[in-house]
C-alpha cells in the first residue's frame, strides 16, 4: 500500500516546488533581457559625450572621414595646446568663469542662509508675506525681467563688467536656494541655540557657528547648484559683456564654435575642458547632486 | 492663504520689538533683492509695453501699439508655434521616458549604479557644450547620428537644414537629457512601501497590475511635478536655437525666447521685447494654472498630507 501510494503523493507535494523555480526562470529571463537593454541604451546616451572627447583628439582628417572613426589612432593632445594659443583667449574665458561663479556663488550661500534665517528661527511681522512672494518667484521665468534688467544696469554703468552676472545673487533671488535652506533648519532642534543665547551669542553667532556647520549637506547642495547655474549661464553674459576678454566660458564656447568651423577638433576640445571640471565635481560630490535633485524634486510638491 | 495669514500676523503682531527689527535684518538681501531684480524690473517691464526704444534714442509712447502689433506678427506667432510645438510633443515624451527607465533602473539589475550615472551624465554636460555637440551629432555628413542610421541603410538626413526636420530633431535632443526626471522618479519609486506592493499581490495583481494600481497612483505628484517644471522650461528653450540653428531654417526653430532675444538685444525694440516677454510670462502661468486645474482629476495625493 504504501509502496504504491508513494509516486501519488510525491507530485502533489512536488509540485509547488517545480512550479516555483519556473516562475523565477522567467524572472531571470527577463531580468537579463532588461539588462541587455538598459545596457545597450546607456552605452546609446553616453555617445555623444564620448565621441565629444574622443574627437577633441582627432586630427582634422580623421574628423571628417568616413566611415566614422570613433577612436583616434593617435591621440592628438596638440589641439588643446592650439584652443589655448589660438585667436581666441581661452584662458581668459576659464579665468573669468572662476571669477563669476566664485563671487556668485558665495553671495549666494550667505545671502540665502541669512534669509532662510529670518524664516526659519525668527518672528517677525510679515514673514508670511515676504515668504509668499520668495515662493512666488520660482515660478517667475528669468525672461520677463530681462529686459529691464538690462536697463537698470546699462543705467548704473554696469554693461560690460561682471557686477550684473554677480551682485543680484548677493540678494538671495533664487527662492528654491533660500526655500531649501530653510527647510532643512527648521529640522534642527533649536535647543542648540537655546543653549548659546543663554551664554550671549547673538542670532549672526548662532547661524554661522550652530546652524551653518550643521547644515553641511544642503549646503554642499545648494554650492553644487549655484556652481551649475553660473557655470552655465549664457544668456546673461552674453547680454552684458561686449568685450571678448571679459567673456566666461560658456559665451567662450560659442565664439570657438562660430569662429572655428572648420576645426571640430578644437570646438570639441574647448567642449570637453567645459565639461571637465563639472565632471570631476560630479564624481566627488555625486551624493549632493542627487540630494539636490530629489530634495528639490519634493519641495516643489 | 499667505497673505491672509500675514495679514493676520500683522494685526496680532509680531514677537519683542529686537525679533521685529533682526527678522528684517536678516531677510533684507532677499527684500532688497526682490525689490531691486525682481519687482522694479517687472513693473518697468509692464511700463516699457507702452513704449518704442531704441537703447540709442529716447522713448516714445506708442499706447497699444506694441501690443497690436504682437498680435498680428507672423514672427510673433511662428516663434509661439515652435515652442507650443516643441512643447506639447517634447515634455510627454521625456515623461514616459525618464519614468520607464526609473522603472527599469529600480528593479534589482548588476551595476546599477552606474546605469544610472550613465543616464544622469548628460545633464552635467553644460547646456552651450551639448548644443555644440548635437549640432555635430546632427550633422548630414560627418555626424553620428547619420552613421548609425546609416547601418540600417538608412539615407542621409539633413536634421538641421529641413524646416520640417528640426523641430523633430531638438525634441529628440531633449530626450537625451532626462536624468533630472529619472532621478526624482527613481527616488519617488523607492519611497512607495513594500507593504502596499506586497498586499497588491495577495489580492492576485501581477507585474502590470501592481504598477497601474499601486505604483503609478502614488508617483501621480511627483509625474505631475516633473511636468510642470519640464513645460516650464521647454518654453523657455533658447541655448540650443541660439547655437545650432540661429532660429532656422526659415524660422522653424525660432523659439519665443530667441524671438525676445532678437527684437530686444539685436533689433534695439525694448518696448516690443518686454511686450513679448509679458506674453510669454503670461503664456507660462496660464499653461502651469491649466495643468494644475486639470492635476485634481488624476493626480493623487494622501489624505491629510500637506
Amino acid at each position: 500500500m504504501s509502496v504504491t501510494q508513494m509516486p501519488l503523493e510525491q507530485p502533489a507535494a512536488q509540485a509547488p516546488r517545480v512550479a516555483k523555480p519556473r516562475r523565477k526562470l522567467k524572472e531571470r529571463l527577463w531580468l537579463a533581457a532588461l539588462q541587455i537593454l538598459i545596457t545597450v541604451l546607456s552605452v546609446t546616451f553616453l555617445v555623444p559625450t564620448l565621441w565629444m572627447v574622443s574627437s577633441s583628439l582627432k586630427v582634422s582628417t580623421e574628423v571628417f572621414a568616413h566611415p566614422i572613426v570613433w577612436i583616434p589612432r593617435d591621440p592628438h593632445w596638440a589641439n588643446y595646446v592650439t584652443a589655448f594659443t589660438g585667436h581666441l583667449p581661452l584662458g581668459s574665458f576659464i579665468w573669468n568663469t572662476v571669477k563669476i561663479v566664485v563671487f556668485a556663488v558665495l553671495g549666494t550661500l550667505l545671502s540665502s542662509s541669512l534669509v532662510a534665517y529670518s524664516f526659519a528661527r525668527i518672528d517677525w511681522p510679515g514673514k508670511n508675506f515676504w515668504f509668499g512672494l520668495l515662493l512666488g518667484t520660482m515660478m517667475l521665468p528669468d525672461i520677463v525681467t530681462l529686459v529691464p534688467r538690462f536697463i537698470l544696469f546699462r543705467t548704473i554703468g554696469w554693461y560690460d563688467t561682471f557686477y550684473p552676472l554677480i551682485v543680484p545673487y548677493w540678494g538671495a533671488v533664487m527662492a528654491l536656494y533660500v526655500f531649501l535652506i530653510r527647510q532643512f533648519f527648521m529640522g534642527i532642534p533649536g535647543e542648540l541655540e537655546d543653549a548659546a543665547y543663554i551664554d550671549g551669542a547673538s542670532r549672526l553667532r548662532t547661524l554661522t557657528q550652530i546652524l551653518m556647520p550643521l547644515s553641511k549637506p544642503v549646503m554642499a547642495t545648494v554650492a553644487v547648484f549655484a556652481l551649475l547655474q553660473h557655470y552655465n549661464d549664457f544668456l546673461n553674459p552674453l547680454i552684458y559683456l561686449k568685450t571678448m576678454d571679459k567673456f566666461p566660458l560658456a559665451v567662450g564656447v560659442k565664439m570657438f564654435n562660430d569662429f572655428e568651423v572648420q576645426h571640430w577638433e578644437i570646438v570639441f576640445a574647448v567642449s570637453t575642458i567645459m565639461l571637465a571640471p563639472i565632471l570631476v565635481l560630479f564624481i566627488f560630490a555625486q551624493r549632493f547632486f542627487v540630494q539636490g535633485i530629489t530634495m528639490t524634486g519634493f519641495g516643489g510638491r | 492663504m499667505t497673505v491672509l495669514q500675514s495679514a493676520g500676523r500683522l494685526l496680532t503682531g509680531g514677537g519683542p520689538r529686537r525679533d521685529w527689527l533682526t527678522g528684517y535684518l536678516f531677510a533684507s538681501p532677499f527684500i532688497l533683492g526682490f525689490l531691486i531684480f525682481i519687482a522694479y524690473p517687472m513693473l518697468h517691464s509692464a511700463w516699457l509695453i507702452m513704449f518704442e526704444w531704441d537703447p540709442l534714442r529716447e522713448p516714445e509712447f506708442a499706447g497699444f501699439s506694441n501690443i497690436l502689433k504682437m498680435l498680428e506678427d507672423p514672427k510673433v506667432n511662428k516663434s509661439l508655434f515652435n515652442s507650443f510645438f516643441y512643447t506639447v510633443i517634447a515634455v510627454p515624451v521625456q515623461l514616459c521616458i525618464s519614468f520607464t527607465l526609473a522603472l527599469a533602473l529600480s528593479q534589482p539589475l548588476w551595476f546599477r549604479d552606474y546605469y544610472r550615472a550613465a543616464f544622469y551624465l548628460p545633464i552635467i554636460v553644460p547646456l552651450v557644450a551639448s548644443a555644440v555637440v548635437w549640432q555635430r551629432v546632427f550633422h548630414p555628413e560627418f555626424g553620428i547620428l547619420n552613421e548609425a542610421l546609416g547601418w540600417f541603410g538608412v539615407d542621409p538626413i539633413r536634421w538641421l537644414f529641413e524646416p520640417q526636420l528640426a523641430k523633430p530633431a531638438f525634441i529628440f535632443m531633449s530626450f537625451w537629457a532626462i536624468g533630472r526626471q529619472m532621478v526624482i522618479f527613481i527616488a519617488g519609486l523607492g519611497n512607495i512601501p513594500e507593504s502596499l506592493k506586497e498586499a497588491a499581490s495577495l489580492d492576485g495583481a501581477n507585474a502590470f497590475g501592481r504598477l497601474r494600481t499601486v505604483v503609478l497612483p502614488l508617483m501621480t505628484p511627483l509625474i505631475f511635478y516633473n511636468m510642470v517644471i519640464a513645460t516650464v522650461n521647454s518654453f523657455q528653450t533658447f541655448i540650443p536655437a541660439m547655437i545650432m540653428t540661429e532660429g532656422g531654417p526659415s524660422d522653424a526653430t525660432l523659439f519665443v525666447v530667441l524671438n525676445i532675444y532678437r527684437n530686444a538685444f539685436q533689433y534695439g525694440r525694448m518696448g516690443y521685447a518686454s511686450t513679448l516677454a509679458w506674453e510669454l510670462f503670461l503664456i507660462i502661468v496660464g499653461f502651469t494654472i491649466m495643468q494644475f486645474v486639470i492635476s485634481r482629476r488624476w493626480v493623487y495625493y494622501e489624505e491629510g498630507g500637506n
